[in-house]
């Protein structure tokens, strides 16, 4: 990285550092001990020009102008590691790390496939630059057949916010299957929007594009008022992050779950449906949003431990120490971007950890998972033998599916 | 340096095309448009222009679904003029037409630049931007993949087939068919396009479409039809593998 002449001007860091203080608990960021935690956690720290504590100490210095002209904030993932661990509780990932990026986006700094993937989303509602036409494709010959509110026009019980990647990717789409089958196998009465949802927009908000995250949101505030449901459940943490943390702020409030939640709270009924045995160690990995950003934690091993022959062990970093996939706050879509700075990725990080641990199957419960782990596998020694499923997918097959 | 950049809106092809009753042209009730990406870098090298040596940029589109869109993302990016043609655009107007119609708009603008991209998909008679510079009485270079201004003339880089690269000096007024900016494209984030809606006017333009000779008459209109030269190897992987290996054989390829 070359770096530029340091202006003598430090408006721009004064400027960025009050900004700070406009996210909730921005302040902390003044008392900042600059102990380098958060640098040391950070799963590409190592190779940032500006990890958080030593971006904190450029604006200090006024020397802000510094961080946006390095591209490295781009291998931020927003897994909130920092955030988890800083003693002064400093909101990094939602304060500082996201408004960098933000700043980075402006000044037009930022890899070309991140760029593809937010054009993506402002076109098509979705970064695969999908055709919105065909977002309940994936539901196709599921039985009973899966209602879609604008057909359907009832109240219904559940509304399923299906997502991007639960909607179009062809590794998430039996997922989404599998879940359709869960629910329908508990008699839950449930409906998806289909062509009228668009992406949640979170990760385009970490990944720096603020504006486009709300016009996402308002898009879906405005396909879900049309409807009557008692509840949002979505497979997919990002967006349960976005209903849950981000979306009230915009006018946007309804209650929210995750299907793990959902279903943990029916366990009585699951249970007995759970007929076949797997026979498997069985390994979980916390999603960062739905683990460290939201403290979900037991009810995806509650659902694992329900099935017959599911014996769980856990990797070495588990629960709030749990490894970022690599995915979030727009790595699902720099892959190349971060091979070429780091030349490794963090999922075959975390595939090495799941071989170690002995485990049969790393089950998951975030849509980016099962096709970064399948990849990472291929690629991770000793990991031939390892399966990477949904824990959705687990709880079809357990059900006989 | 003045610019003026006109461009299309194309069939955009992540949706489905369908041909409508007629058989001889798309249904529009199903098609979205999408600015022809030639366009989007022939916008991407105006402002690149602007920014290093100053002047103005205009950008021109036709009345369709999505031309205020690309006009304020336009504007987003630096270009001073908006300017949609109004006149019925959504029949679909072929290029010998449009270039007319462009002639008066651009002449009245007096610029010393008229970048269009190079090509469209939606071209069935010919780049607009040659027809231009012809009712323009302008010269044209096409596939240009670089331009740089230089007092009262521009030097230009055409690209031609099997990687050959010439070097242009094109006196101005001049109309350039872009193949490729300096610089891909920029992002626009969605925050620079709602200022831009607020603070932009698009200027509307009337012109006359009557005349449409020129274009081909297209007879009939096809998906393309699958034929059964595919062979599908099924089986186990290694059954596959083993047949393909044979095949390879026998095409002399190992």
């Amino acid at each position: 990285m070359a770096i530029a002449p340091v202006s003598q001007s430090p408006t721009f860091s004064r400027t960025f550092y009050a900004s700070l203080h406009e996210v909730s608990g921005g302040e902390k960021v003044r008392t900042c001990l600059q102990c380098g935690t958060c640098n040391g956690v950070c799963p590409f720290g190592y190779l940032m020009d500006f990890p958080p504590g030593k971006m904190i100490s450029a604006l200090r210095a006024e020397r802000f102008e510094r961080v946006t002209e390095a591209d490295s904030v781009w291998m931020c993932v927003s897994c909130y590691a920092c955030t988890e661990v800083c003693p002064v509780r400093i909101p990094l990932t939602a304060g500082l790390m996201t408004r960098a990026k933000e700043e980075l986006l402006l000044a037009g700094n930022i890899p070309s496939e991140l760029q593809t993937a937010l054009e993506n989303s402002q076109r098509y509602g979705n970064p695969l630059g999908e055709s919105q036409r065909k977002r309940a494709d994936w539901a196709k010959g599921v039985k009973p057949r899966v209602t879609i509110m604008n057909e359907a026009q009832r109240p219904v019980d559940v509304l399923w916010y299906v997502g991007d990647y639960g909607s179009y990717h062809p590794r998430v789409q039996p997922v989404s299957r599998a879940l359709a089958n869960v629910l329908n196998a508990l008699g839950v009465d449930f409906g998806i929007l289909g062509f009228e949802e668009v992406s949640d927009g979170d990760s385009q908000r970490l990944a720096g594009e603020r504006g486009l995250f709300e016009m996402l949101a308002a898009k879906n505030g405005r396909a879900l008022a049309a409807y009557e449901f008692k509840e949002i459940i979505t497979g997919d943490p990002h967006a349960y992050n976005a209903f849950r943390n981000e979306y009230p702020a915009l006018g946007i409030s309804y209650p929210v779950r995750h299907y793990t939640q959902f279903l943990a709270e029916r366990l009585d009924q699951l249970k007995p449906l759970l007929k076949h045995e797997l026979g498997a160690l069985v390994t979980y990995h916390d999603p960062c949003y739905l683990g460290r950003a939201n403290d979900i934690f037991d009810e995806p091993r509650q659902l694992l431990s329900a099935i017959p022959g599911v014996e769980l062990v856990e990797m070495s970093h588990n629960r709030t120490t749990s490894l970022c996939c690599g995915g979030g706050g727009g790595g699902m879509w720099m892959d190349g971007f971060q091979w070429e700075k780091a030349h490794t990725r963090l999922s075959e990080w975390r595939v090495r950890e799941a071989v170690a641990a002995g485990a049969d199957i790393l089950a998951v419960a975030c849509p980016y998972e099962a096709p970064r782990f399948e990849d990472a596998a291929k690629m991770v020694q000793k990991a031939g033998r390892l399966q990477v499923k949904d824990i959705a997918e687990l709880l079809a097959e357990a059900m006989g599916d | 340096m003045n610019i003026v950049v006109p461009v299309k809106m194309v069939p955009d092809l992540v949706e489905e095309l369908t041909i409508d009753a007629s058989g001889t042209r798309l249904d529009t009730a199903w098609l979205r448009r999408i600015l022809s990406e030639f366009d989007d870098h022939a916008i991407e090298q105006a402002i690149l222009l602007k920014e290093r040596g100053g002047g103005t940029v205009a950008v021109v589109a036709p009345d369709v679904e999505g031309a205020d869109d690309v006009l304020y993302a336009a504007a987003a990016k630096g270009a001073d003029r908006l300017i949609k043609l109004t006149g019925d655009f959504e029949a679909g107007v072929n290029n010998h037409a449009l270039a007319r119609a462009l002639t008066a708009v651009v002449t009245s603008a007096s610029p010393d630049l008229v970048l269009t991209g190079v090509q469209a998909h939606d071209d069935l008679d010919g780049a607009l931007g040659p027809l231009l510079a012809e009712y323009l009485g302008w010269p044209y270079v096409g596939y240009v993949a670089r331009v740089n201004a230089e007092d009262g003339h521009v030097v230009v880089h055409k690209e031609y087939p099997g990687g050959l690269i010439a070097e242009l000096d094109v006196q101005l007024p001049a109309v350039l068919g872009i193949q490729a900016a300096d610089q891909p494209p920029r992002y626009v984030p969605v925050g620079k396009i709602r200022q831009a809606m607020k603070t932009a006017t698009i200027e509307e333009q009337t012109v006359p479409l009557e005349d449409v000779g020129g274009a081909p008459i297209v007879s009939c209109m096809r998906t393309p039809e699958a034929t059964a030269r595919a062979t599908m190897l099924e089986g186990t992987p290694e059954d596959v593998a083993a047949r393909l290996m044979n095949i390879f054989r026998d095409l002399g390829v190992l």
